[in-house]
């Protein structure tokens, strides 16, 4: 049976300039899977490259097994994919309620239904449903944008550095509610620079370097892997401190 | 002091008129991003169309009660308003959206859109020629009011037009799926797309509504005024663009504001300057208001501040 998500030789970066090369990964069903790696190493080009944000410019990705390679972004959403961006990832002016709506847009009939189930998941947004997204603390936001995310019920969920300028308490957070999403059924491939809390709670994890694969292990291996700890990790064992 | 008052309520007239066009012209700015030069010789394309229905097809007998003009009004503007909105779209799809597609930025959209107003302006002389023209030639009666102010009809309708219109819009922007889709476009457009909102189709219907709004302002300054090719370059374009900024770039509701304040001092200061200097009045609330507040009196943003 063929992966839920395939990237398969990956080549993509910005006009004549190749961020990302020959990159592979697979995303299973029900899966969360991190990319880590240093600063420039292309994890969140290989991500905008998926989601057709960026063309690819060789090799191919692949959703349960049909190519998707270059499809644009409001077709990948159709097939199950959502993407919640680094940064201006909500609707600013809109309020949180019409921020979920807007994710919803393709939805037929029961976007309110959708919504409530959303916003179980996320109850400190459920009770400031008309404040406006520009109001919002940064935690706050991020939460939105990840329920934004979820409001068509995607097989996918791409997410690029959710946590990024999140203090410690609202990182645990947002990482409670990813977990709590890959429960329900989704399967996430996320971008992430906090990655001892990232690697702990992942199923699978890939390092990248240079723009290209550099190692595969499931998370909670590659945080004990000395090796990757010391060069990429910066802990001097599985047990220091995180940062990429 | 009566004199004053009465110069007011005709500033409120042509406010109204600057206002329902600035309204369209943020309008498209909030979604699309560039300063759409061509608005106000789209506002003269909307009063000519309708010139063409009412007068040169011949339905412009007889009045609706106490108003200069006929039923055939109600034809001859959402013909207009059909025209107007065919002109923007075809515009869009020739040449906006390639620019846009390209990624040249918004200087070449602001150039594009220059030369789209030029040949607007040709295009309409060419047809109707150059003599000014009139939707009617008999002279309309003002009525008169507690201490001597006059206003025609006409001028009451437009008054009481203007803030239906701005209700319409609102009711639009915030109770409707596509409104909300719109006010999304304008916030963060690769958002709106990636969440898989039609943003081609958001675009194409923001160019339908405020080509509405700019077609019944082109026909009411038609109506108080009369039909020149250059009625929008000469008279409009300024007094819409300090509107848009006195009400903060791309806010619908600022700019009706904004275009009221222009109306008003636009016209007060008849009183004491030469009337020949009137046109230098909107654009010295712009330059002010571009030192002082940049962002205008009410933010910027679609649905309303921030």
């Amino acid at each position: 049976m063929s992966a839920l998500l395939e990237v398969d030789a990956v080549r993509a970066g910005y006009g004549s300039v190749m961020i990302v090369h020959d990159v592979s990964l697979r995303l299973e069903r029900g899966e969360l899977v991190t990319i880590i790696g240093p600063n420039g190493a292309g994890k969140s080009t290989l991500l905008k490259a998926i989601f057709g944000l960026l063309p690819v410019s060789e090799g191919a990705v692949r959703l349960e097994g049909g190519e998707v390679t270059d499809e644009t972004p409001s077709h990948m959403v159709r097939l199950g994919v959502s993407f919640v961006p680094q940064t201006e990832n909500v609707f600013p002016s809109l309020t949180i309620r019409e921020n979920l709506a807007m994710g919803g847009y393709q939805r037929s009939g029961d976007v309110a239904e959708r919504i409530a189930e959303v916003l179980r998941l996320f109850p400190e947004l459920a009770e400031r449903q008309k404040a406006r997204a520009s109001h919002l603390s940064g935690g706050q936001r991020q939460a939105l944008a990840i329920a934004r995310a979820l409001m068509l019920d995607p097989k996918v969920l791409l997410l690029d550095e959710p946590t990024a300028a999140l203090s410690p308490v609202r990182r645990g957070e947002i990482f409670d509610r990813l977990q709590a999403v890959r429960e329900g059924g989704v399967a996430l491939l996320m971008v992430e620079q906090n990655a001892r809390e990232a690697l702990a709670i992942s199923d699978r994890a890939y390092l990248l370097v240079d723009g290209r694969n550099a190692h595969e292990q499931p998370g909670p291996e590659m945080l004990a892997n000395p090796e990757v700890g010391r060069m990429f990790l910066g802990l001097d064992s599985a047990e220091g401190e995180n940062g990429a | 002091m009566t004199e004053i008052l009465q110069l007011v309520l005709v500033g409120v007239v042509v406010g109204s008129i600057i206002g329902l066009g600035a309204m369209g012209l943020t309008l498209v700015y909030g979604v699309f991003k560039f300063a759409h030069f061509a608005h106000a010789d789209l506002m003269t394309l909307g009063m000519y169309l309708a010139f063409f229905v009412y007068v040169d097809i011949g339905l412009d007998a007889g009045h609706i009660g106490p108003f200069s003009f006929g039923w055939g009004m109600l034809v001859a503007v959402p013909f207009a308003w059909a025209g107007v909105a065919a002109a923007c779209v075809g515009v869009d799809r020739l040449v906006y959206r390639r620019l846009r597609r390209r990624g040249g930025g918004f200087l070449n959209l602001e150039i594009a859109s220059l030369g789209f107003a030029i040949a607007l302006q040709a295009v309409i002389q060419a047809i109707w020629g150059s003599p000014p023209l009139r939707y009617h030639n008999e002279i309309h009666e003002a009525l008169t009011f507690a201490g001597g102010l006059k206003l025609k009809p006409d001028q009451m309708l437009f008054i009481a037009l203007m803030p239906l219109l701005a209700v319409a819009l609102y009711l639009l922007l915030h109770r409707t799926r596509l409104g909300t889709a719109m006010r999304a476009t304008a916030d963060n457009a690769p958002l709106a797309e990636a969440s898989g909102i039609d943003t081609e189709r958001v675009r194409t219907a923001t160019w339908v509504i405020a080509a509405a709004l700019t077609a019944v302002a082109g026909v009411m300054f038609g109506v108080q005024s009369q039909l020149r090719f250059d009625a929008g370059f000469e008279f409009l374009l300024l007094p819409m663009f300090a509107a848009v900024i006195l009400g903060g770039i791309g806010n619908p509701w600022g700019a009706l504001v904004g275009g009221l304040i222009v109306g008003v001092s636009q016209e007060v200061s008849t009183e004491w300057i030469n009337t020949g200097f009137k046109p230098a009045v909107p654009f010295a609330l712009l330059i002010a208001m571009l030192i002082v507040r940049p962002r205008g009196l009410f933010g910027s943003s679609i649905g309303g501040s921030g």
